[in-house]
């Protein structure tokens, strides 16, 4: 029986698996994941890899990683510093540590770092004998070895007993948290149903690192996260790609029309197209296309047919698809495009995340193009503004470009699993077969909405493209005065949308010194440093953004109730921008950061901090 | 076969059902009349109901088409149609989709949408208007332009090799290739027919007549003097037979064609190659598209017609068969299925 070990109490802890591409990480992360939530815990995931497939083995650029922000109260964010590592080889550890707390808990495999891995990974001396590491709390385990010794009775060959040592370091960080293995011993179960052998390597592995962890000296304390206080329901884990596109589905099932998703692989947008395509049960039809263009012009052809179109991308595809998203707006079909930002211009950085496709969205056609442009702002509410972004664009009859990001369609949280009857209604404005008085172009008067004429529909026909038409009637028009009347109405139906959508909320008191303003995917992060400056008593509140084009009536207003106005992106200063053209009689300060990484509390902390003490 | 699943008019429709009340904008003497009031003629005949046709079109002088037939229509963008109309006919599978396009609009702009729409073999007949030069932009060479021809941007001849469209369309696996001159209405009208009924990708390669910007461009073989020795008129089941005296065939002899008179050089009537446009393999149909002068005749008609699955019935093939198999029949199914806990 191994010593009584202390407990640690903690609010909550960000966790943090790392090793080769190969090494399970995702799986182990997810696992561990799924346990902490079944305990109780308020989560939120990010997964980190490269964006090679394979890189080099035991390198810096083969670095794969799972991260997840677990805790006993709500959890907004992924985390940003580790209070746990743990690093499956040299390389991991080397690409990590920068994300390591003082004194955190740092596993290692010590196998691994035979001279040549640790030569591989750019040290010059080995970190876990030259002192390095002193200010850590590190817990040395020889787990490949030690992985192999357990299975010593099990019938399998050698690199797949290699392969369970992330079942080992897993079953190590449940004792340190003191989890329940029942749930991971049924996943291994039920993921090799048929290959007895590997299911016992797998569980064997597993609980040979629970036991490995109660004997070894090295780890003093157990540390212990409670039940945070959730609403009461039925809870899942969910990824922002696998969010909106099951919000597309819900939408489609609410609307009765059904859906339609055009697309073309590219990082980090192509879940939500691999998604789609698992769902025929449901009606969906996924078209992957030759190209992004065909991607939005199938979706184009298909809303002219009368389903819930959309098409998913990130920026690159972005641009490519602009001219069919001119069309969409000079038809005024309903049209949904999801871009899930990555860094760019260009090819940029495929699988790291950025906010710098917003002006793109909001300005980037030819001729006077106005559309709907929403953010969606964490991993769960991609489902509700996949939702949303579908109803405004069928009832309003024009295109909306959803913004996600690559940090919130990888990452994941907790998603209470709502029931779809409770979801708002949609209505699309389908006209009815022989409608008397049929225009293409005949509007209602207070959404400006025309009509969604449907090919099939008997005494509808009509042609309606590309080229400028005369209002109702929708004839080809070159007359310069309706081309000016058409413009201004494109507009002004998007503008009326600000009449439907919910207004600006504050986090925080109703005014104050200092106004923090945001959008999309930022939100988590602002919100935590918001709300830990509020408890240390700083006038500090939080507006952030959802909804862009049009803004919330009631922003303006807002606005005026702080002393000073804090724009905080990640992109060079794009929606400050556009705060600035549209609201000019503000004073807006900006923090921006482009690095391809999130924002961090700390960092935040003391901008915060200097532009409150500045004069 | 038309497509059972279209729902057939209940009274017999005339061209006058589908005519727009638009002015038809062409030039006078272009060939986009002719193929306008081929298909008014061939559309009734097909017997759909009128609002099940929708038309769909790109950029250029031919894609104005679906502004001038009373049907469902939609004017894309450039080089667009194909992709636009694989969504109209994915979504509704319901309708009998029509593709308006130009030589410039599907092989240049457009190329990668054309072969791919193909090589899916989804049920569209694209109507592709080939005159060999750029019209609405007035008069640059396209895809199709002759090597040497003098055009606006080629002062000194183009240095271009040409797409010959039957070897661009074969070469993507194409299930149909007809070709048509714009002068033939009554060919083109049986020829649009064969395309409706054929399941599948369907395009008609419509040799047109660019009044302003390259007239004359197909009159070697469209001309009243030069036609019946220049032009095969293909008919499945026939002997290959053209010539003003209907004396000139084509055979096979090792793996080439030959153009032959009958009675020389002891050919007979017998020797002459039946026409099998419905042969899956495609070597004969490409020899057969490829075929230009001064040795060959040009073959018109169906030169392929060739069964092969579309993409549009195994959509709702797979739609079926997951409907029928899988426990997620709503949504909320969807979101309560996997691991979910209560809290």
């Amino acid at each position: 029986m191994a010593k009584q070990k202390n407990i640690v109490e903690l609010e909550d802890v960000v966790v943090k698996f790392v090793g080769d591409s190969g090494d399970g990480m995702q799986l182990t992360g997810t696992l561990f994941s799924d346990t902490a939530a079944l305990a109780g815990n308020d989560l939120a995931t990010f997964p980190d890899f490269p964006a090679e497939i394979r890189a080099p083995q035991n390198t810096v650029a083969g670095v794969s990683g799972f991260q997840v922000h677990l805790g006993q109260r709500k959890i907004f964010t992924s985390g940003d510093m580790c209070d746990v590592l743990v690093a499956m080889n040299p390389a991991s550890l080397k690409a990590n540590l920068k994300w390591v707390k003082p004194g955190a808990t740092i596993i290692v495999d010590e196998s691994a770092f035979e001279p040549k891995f640790v030569e591989k990974a750019g040290y010059k001396t080995n970190p876990l004998e030259d002192g390095s590491l002193e200010s850590y709390h590190l817990i040395k385990a020889p787990i490949s070895l030690l992985t192999k010794e357990s299975l010593a009775d099990v019938d399998i060959d050698k690199k797949m007993a290699e392969k369970t040592k992330n079942m080992f370091v897993l079953g190590m960080m449940y004792f340190l948290f003191q989890r329940d293995l029942d749930k991971t011993l049924d996943f291994i179960l039920n993921k090799f149903r048929n290959k007895p052998e590997v299911v016992k390597a797998n569980q064997t592995a597993l609980k040979a690192g629970y036991n490995y962890a109660d004997t070894v000296e090295a780890i003093v304390s157990t540390i212990k996260v409670g039940s945070a206080p959730m609403e009461k329901g039925r809870y899942r884990n969910i990824t922002g790609n696998v969010a909106t596109a099951w919000g597309l589905l819900a939408a489609a099932e609410r609307s009765g029309r059904p859906l339609f998703l055009g697309s073309y692989p590219i990082t980090p947008a192509t879940e939500i197209l691999m998604e789609l395509s698992k769902h025929k049960s449901l009606g969906a039809k996924v078209f992957q296309a030759e190209d992004e263009i065909a991607g939005i012009c199938s979706a184009v052809g298909a809303s002219f047919s009368g389903s819930l179109a959309a098409t998913t991308t990130s920026g690159p595809g972005l641009s490519l698809k602009s001219e069919a998203l001119g069309l969409a707006v000079i038809t005024e079909l309903p049209l949904v495009i999801v871009n899930v930002q990555r860094a760019g211009p260009s090819t940029g950085m495929p699988t790291k995340s950025e906010q710098s496709d917003l002006l793109q969205a909001l300005y980037g056609r030819n001729g006077e193009a106005p559309l709907i442009v929403i953010a969606a702002s964490s991993p769960a509410n991609c489902f509700y503004y996949a939702y949303v972004a579908s109803k405004i664009s069928m009832e309003h009859m024009t295109p909306v470009i959803l913004l996600t990001d690559g940090h919130m369609g990888f990452g994941s949280e907790l998603f209470k699993i709502p029931k779809t009857a409770d979801l708002p209604d949609i209505n699309p404005p389908v006209a009815k077969p022989n409608e008397p008085d049929f225009k293409p172009y005949r509007r209602d008067p207070v959404t400006l909405a025309r009509k969604w004429a449907l090919p099939g529909t008997e005494g509808l026909r009509h042609r309606i493209g590309g080229l400028e038409k005369t209002n109702i009637n929708g004839t080809v028009s070159t007359d310069p005065l309706n081309h000016e009347l058409m413009v201004n109405i494109r507009e002004d139906k998007v503008m009326r949308v600000a009449n439907y959508i919910p207004e600006l909320e504050v986090y925080g008191e109703e005014s104050g010194d200092l106004l923090v303003v945001g959008w999309g995917g930022t939100e988590g992060m602002l919100k935590s440093t918001v709300g830990r400056m509020q408890v240390a008593g700083h006038k500090v509140s939080l507006a952030h953004f959802n909804y862009i084009m049009p803004l919330p009536k009631n922003t303006q207003e807002v606005f005026s109730r702080f002393k000073k106005i804090v724009v905080c992106e990640l992109n060079n200063g794009q929606f400050v921008k556009y705060l600035r053209m549209t609201f000019p009689e503000f004073k807006y300060l900006q923090h921006n950061k482009v690095q391809g990484l999130p924002f961090h509390i700390k960092e935040l902390t003391e901008v915060y901090t200097k532009i409150l003490e500045d004069k | 076969m038309l497509d059972k699943r279209i729902e057939k008019s209940p009274v017999q429709l005339t061209k006058e059902d589908f005519a727009s009340d638009q002015m038809v904008k062409w030039c006078p003497g272009c060939g986009g009349h002719a193929i306008l009031a081929s298909v008014e003629k061939v559309f009734p005949q097909i017997g759909y109901k009128k609002e099940n046709f929708t038309v769909v079109s790109g950029i250029g002088c031919s894609s104005r088409f679906p502004y001038y037939v009373n049907t469902y229509g939609f004017h894309g963008i450039h080089g667009r149609a194909a992709a636009i109309a694989s969504g109209v006919k994915i979504a509704n599978p319901d309708q009998s989709v029509w593709i308006a396009t130009g030589d410039g609009d599907s092989m240049a702009i457009g190329g990668n949408h054309f072969i791919h729409t193909i090589r899916r073999n989804i049920d569209l007949n694209i109507l592709l208007f080939n005159n060999k030069i750029y019209g609405l932009t007035k008069g640059q060479f396209s895809p199709t332009t002759p090597m040497g021809q003098v055009t606006k941007t080629s002062p000194q001849g183009t240095i271009e090799h040409p797409f010959i469209t039957a070897g661009l369309v074969m070469g993507a696996q194409g299930t149909f290739f007809a070709r048509v001159p714009d002068n033939n209405v009554k060919l083109m009208t049986e020829v649009l027919y064969e395309a409706a009924k054929h399941d599948g990708t369907s395009v008609v390669e419509i040799l047109e007549n660019c009044v302003i910007f390259n007239d004359k461009a197909h009159s070697e073989l469209t001309s009243r003097e030069k036609r019946d020795d220049n032009q095969l008129i293909l008919k499945h089941g026939e002997p290959m037979i053209f010539g003003k005296n209907r004396d000139m065939g084509i055979i096979l002899k090792g793996t080439s064609l030959y153009a032959v008179k009958i009675g020389i050089g002891g050919v007979t009537e017998g020797d002459i190659l039946v026409h099998d446009q419905f042969n899956t393999d495609p070597g004969i149909h490409r020899m057969l598209g490829r075929m230009t002068g001064p040795d060959y005749p040009v073959a018109f008609g169906v030169i392929r017609s060739a069964r092969a699955a579309t993409y549009d019935d195994q959509v709702e093939e797979q739609i079926e068969a997951a409907k029928a198999s899988s426990s997620i029949k709503c949504v909320d199914d969807l979101l309560n299925s996997g691991d979910t806990w209560e809290i």
